[in-house]
C-alpha cells in the first residue's frame, strides 16, 4: 500500500470542505427554527445553483491551464435572452433553441481560444471584450424583460419533479412534504463528473494539467499547448452555455441584468474549491464543494431575512480574498523549501 | 510610401487617427441626416454656458480621461489593469453621499458634515481601496486582474450597503457645482484638465514616470538596480483608485446623488480601452500619457456617436468590445510577426 502525502493543496480542500460542513452546521444551529434542517434546503441549494455548477465546471478546466474566463455571466445573459425570444417572440421550439445555444456556446469559445491561444492576447481582456460583448447582444436581443410561458416542453421540464424516496418532513399543516430535485441537477451532477473522468483519465485532461502546470515542459513534451488551450477555452463556453440553459429553466426569463457577476461567483467556487490561479493544480468536485459554499452564504443571508442581498456579495468576496490570499502563503512556503 | 510609414511610426498615431475617424464618422452622419456638415464641431453660448457636441464629448469624457491616467500607470508598471475602478468610482460616492446626507437618509437639501469632510472621505476610501489592490499585487504577486476582481465585486456592494440600498440625493448648489457649470465652462472639463496637468508635470519632472517605466519593463532588473519595486508598484495602484475616486465625485456630483447600481457601471473596460487605444501596450512598460488622455476623448466621442446613430446605452458595449479586440489582435505578437514576414515577402518580390 503506498501512503498518501498531504500536500498543501489537499489541505486547501480539507479547509474548503470543513468550511461548507462548519457553515452548514452553523446555519442549522441558528436558523433551526426557520426550516433550515430539512434535507429540502439542502437540495433548493442544488436546485438554485444547477447552472453554477456547469459553469464552475468550465471555469475549473480554464483555470487549471492558468487562464481565467469572465465572460460566463454575460453568455448566460445572451443565451436565455435568446431563448426567451425565441420562444416568446420568434416562435422557435425549445428543443431547436437549445440546440442554438450550444452551437453558440461552442463558436464563442472558439472565437475566445483563439485569440488567447493562436494570437496569445491576455485571457483576461480578450473574455472582458467577450463579457461586454455578450452583454451588449443581450440587449441587442431585446431590451425588455421576457418571460416563458407558451413552450410546453420547456415549462414541463421547468417544473418536473424528481422525487426522493427519504428524508422528508411533515409541515405545520401536517402534510408529509417529499423532498425533490430538478432534472437540471441530474443534468449538472452527470456534468461534473464526466469532466471528473476527462480531466482524470483522458489524454485531452492530463495535457490540460500539463500545460497549466508548466508551459515550457509541457511544450517540450511534445503536448500541442495551443490546441489544448483553444479546446479548453471552447469546453468552458460549452459548459457554460448548458449552465444558461439550467439558469433559464430556473428563472424562466431574459433580462438585460441576468447573472451579472456570476462570473465572480464561478471564480470563487474553483479558488474556494482549492484550484491554483497559476493553474496546473484543481479539482471539479472541490469546485463543487466551492458552489455550495456560495450557495448556503446566499441562502443563510436569505434565511435571516433582515439583511440585504449585497452582503452575500460582500461575504463571498471577503472568502475569496481569504483564500487566494492563502494560495499565495502557500505558494511561498513551497518556494522557500525548494531553496 | 516612406512618409507613411514615418506618419504610422509615431507615438500619437493610433489615439490621433481614430479620433480623426470618429470626426469624420461624425461629420458623415451629419451630411446623411441633412445637418450642417460641420454640426459636430459648432459651439455656441446658450442661457450663459457653452453648448456644442464637442463640448459635450469634453464634459462627459472627463471621467474616463481622469480613470485613463491611473489606468495608464497600473497597466505600464504591473502589465495588468485594474478592472475594480467603476466599483471603487461607485463606492467612494456611495459614501460621500452618505456622509453629507447623514445614514439612512434620502433626499436632503442641507449638509450634514461640511463639504470638505464627505469629499475628502470618498477620496480616501478609494485610496485604501488602491492599496489593498496595490497590496494583493506588489507584495503577494497574485495576478493584477485576479487581485482587482475582489474588489469589483466588493466595492459596489459595499457602497450599496453605505447608501441602504436607496439613490441619496444630496440638493445642495455648492455640491452640484463640481457637476455643473463654473462660469461658462462645465467644472468636470476644469477637474480632469487639472488632474491631466499635476500628473503629467509630476510625471516628467521628477523621475517617478522613469521608475514606474523601468519596473514595468523588467521587474526584477529594476529591483537589482536598486528600486523598490514592490513600493512602486504599490503607489501606481493608490494613485488609480485615487483617480477612481475623483472620478466618483464628479460622476456623483453630476447627477447630485449617489445611484450606486449605476455610477462607473462599464467605466473600468473605457478606461482599459483608452489606454489600449492611446497606444500603449497592455502587456506594461513604456507608457505614453497623452495618448491615454486623447483616447479616452475619442472612447467618448463613440459613445456620443452611438447614442446619435440610436444605440442604446445597454448596447453600446458590443461595439466597443470590438473595438478592443480589434486593437489587441493588432497589437498582438503573433500577428505582428504576420505582418514583418508578409512585408519582407513583398520586398524580396522587388528585389
Amino acid at each position: 500500500m503506498k501512503k498518501r502525502k498531504i500536500g498543501g493543496n489537499n489541505i486547501l480542500l480539507a479547509i474548503t470542505v470543513a468550511l461548507f460542513a462548519i457553515m452548514y452546521a452553523g446555519g442549522c444551529i441558528i436558523y433551526a427554527d426557520k426550516g433550515f434542517t430539512h434535507f429540502q434546503t439542502f437540495l433548493n441549494v442544488l436546485i438554485n445553483n444547477a447552472g453554477l455548477i456547469a459553469v464552475a465546471a468550465g471555469m475549473t478546466c480554464v483555470m487549471l491551464t492558468g487562464g481565467i474566463d469572465i465572460s460566463v455571466g454575460s453568455l448566460i445573459a445572451m443565451d436565455c435572452m435568446l431563448m426567451a425570444v425565441g420562444m416568446e417572440t420568434w416562435g422557435i421550439k425549445s428543443p431547436v433553441l437549445m440546440t442554438m445555444v450550444l452551437v453558440i456556446g461552442i463558436v464563442f469559445g472558439l472565437v475566445q481560444g483563439f485569440c488567447v491561444a493562436y494570437l496569445e492576447i491576455q485571457p483576461f481582456i480578450v473574455t472582458m471584450a467577450g463579457m461586454f460583448f455578450a452583454r451588449g447582444m443581450t440587449a441587442v436581443i431585446c431590451k425588455d424583460q421576457v418571460s416563458i410561458v407558451s413552450d410546453k416542453i420547456f415549462t414541463a421540464i421547468s417544473n418536473a419533479k424528481i422525487l426522493i424516496p427519504f428524508g422528508g418532513y411533515e409541515n405545520k399543516k401536517g402534510i408529509y412534504q417529499v423532498p425533490f430535485i430538478r432534472p437540471t441537477v441530474i443534468v449538472v451532477l452527470l456534468v461534473v463528473i464526466i469532466v471528473f473522468l476527462m480531466l482524470k483519465y483522458t489524454k485531452f485532461g492530463r495535457s490540460i494539467y500539463a500545460v497549466g502546470g508548466n508551459q515550457v515542459s509541457a511544450t517540450l513534451m511534445g503536448l500541442n499547448v495551443k490546441k489544448t488551450k483553444l479546446l479548453t477555452y471552447t469546453l468552458c463556453s460549452f459548459l457554460t452555455s448548458i449552465g444558461g440553459i439550467c439558469y433559464c429553466l430556473n428563472t424562466m426569463c431574459g433580462t438585460t441584468t441576468q447573472a451579472a457577476g456570476l462570473e465572480m461567483d464561478a471564480i470563487s467556487s474553483s479558488v474556494i474549491g482549492g484550484t491554483l490561479l497559476t493553474g496546473g493544480v484543481g479539482n471539479v468536485f472541490g469546485s463543487l464543494v466551492g458552489v455550495l459554499i456560495n450557495g448556503t452564504i446566499s441562502t443563510l443571508v436569505k434565511t435571516n431575512g433582515k439583511l440585504v442581498s449585497s452582503w452575500s456579495n460582500i461575504i463571498t468576496a471577503i472568502l475569496l480574498c481569504f483564500f487566494i490570499l492563502l494560495q499565495a502563503v502557500f505558494a511561498k512556503i513551497k518556494e522557500s523549501k525548494k531553496v | 510610401m516612406e512618409k507613411i510609414k514615418k506618419i504610422t511610426k509615431m507615438k500619437l498615431f493610433l489615439p490621433v487617427f481614430s479620433m480623426l475617424l470618429v470626426m469624420l464618422i461624425n461629420v458623415v452622419y451629419d451630411i446623411a441626416a441633412g445637418n450642417a456638415p460641420l454640426g459636430f464641431f459648432a459651439i455656441s453660448i446658450n442661457n450663459g454656458i457653452l453648448y456644442g457636441r464637442l463640448i459635450d464629448v469634453l464634459n462627459r469624457g472627463s471621467e474616463v480621461a481622469i480613470l485613463a491616467i491611473g489606468m495608464t500607470l497600473v497597466v505600464s508598471a504591473s502589465a495588468g489593469t485594474d478592472i475594480s475602478v467603476g466599483s471603487v468610482m461607485s463606492l467612494s460616492g456611495g459614501l460621500c453621499c452618505m456622509l453629507l446626507a447623514g445614514y439612512g437618509m434620502t433626499n436632503v437639501s442641507e449638509y450634514n458634515v461640511p463639504l470638505w469632510v464627505g469629499m475628502l472621505a470618498g477620496i480616501a476610501i478609494a485610496c485604501v481601496c488602491g492599496l489593498f489592490n496595490g497590496f494583493l499585487v506588489a507584495y503577494m504577486n497574485i495576478q493584477p486582474m485576479v487581485a482587482t476582481l475582489i474588489l469589483w465585486s466588493a466595492g459596489r456592494a459595499i457602497g450599496l450597503l453605505l447608501c441602504n440600498s436607496n439613490i441619496v440625493y444630496v440638493r445642495v448648489p455648492s455640491f452640484q457645482f463640481f457637476g455643473g457649470y463654473c462660469g461658462i465652462i462645465p467644472t468636470p472639463i476644469i477637474i480632469a484638465a487639472l488632474c491631466v496637468a499635476i500628473a503629467g508635470s509630476v510625471l516628467r519632472l521628477t523621475a517617478l514616470g522613469t521608475y514606474i517605466q523601468s519596473v514595468g519593463i523588467n521587474k526584477r532588473a529594476s529591483r537589482i538596480s536598486g528600486f523598490n519595486s514592490a513600493k512602486i508598484i504599490l503607489l501606481c495602484y493608490v494613485i488609480c483608485g485615487l483617480c477612481a475616486g475623483i472620478a466618483g465625485l464628479v460622476a456623483t456630483c453630476r447627477i447630485y446623488s449617489a445611484d450606486t447600481n449605476n455610477i462607473g457601471l462599464n467605466m473600468e473596460l473605457d478606461a482599459i480601452l483608452a489606454v489600449a487605444l492611446g497606444g500603449n501596450s497592455l502587456g506594461g512598460g513604456k507608457f505614453n500619457l497623452a495618448g491615454s488622455v486623447i483616447g479616452a476623448y475619442t472612447i467618448q466621442a463613440i459613445t456620443t456617436t452611438l447614442y446619435a446613430l440610436g444605440v442604446s446605452s445597454a448596447q453600446a458595449p458590443v461595439f466597443k468590445a470590438i473595438v478592443v479586440i480589434l486593437i489587441v489582435v493588432i497589437q498582438s505578437e503573433p500577428v505582428r510577426a504576420y505582418f514583418k514576414k508578409m512585408s519582407a515577402k513583398k520586398e524580396a518580390v522587388k528585389a
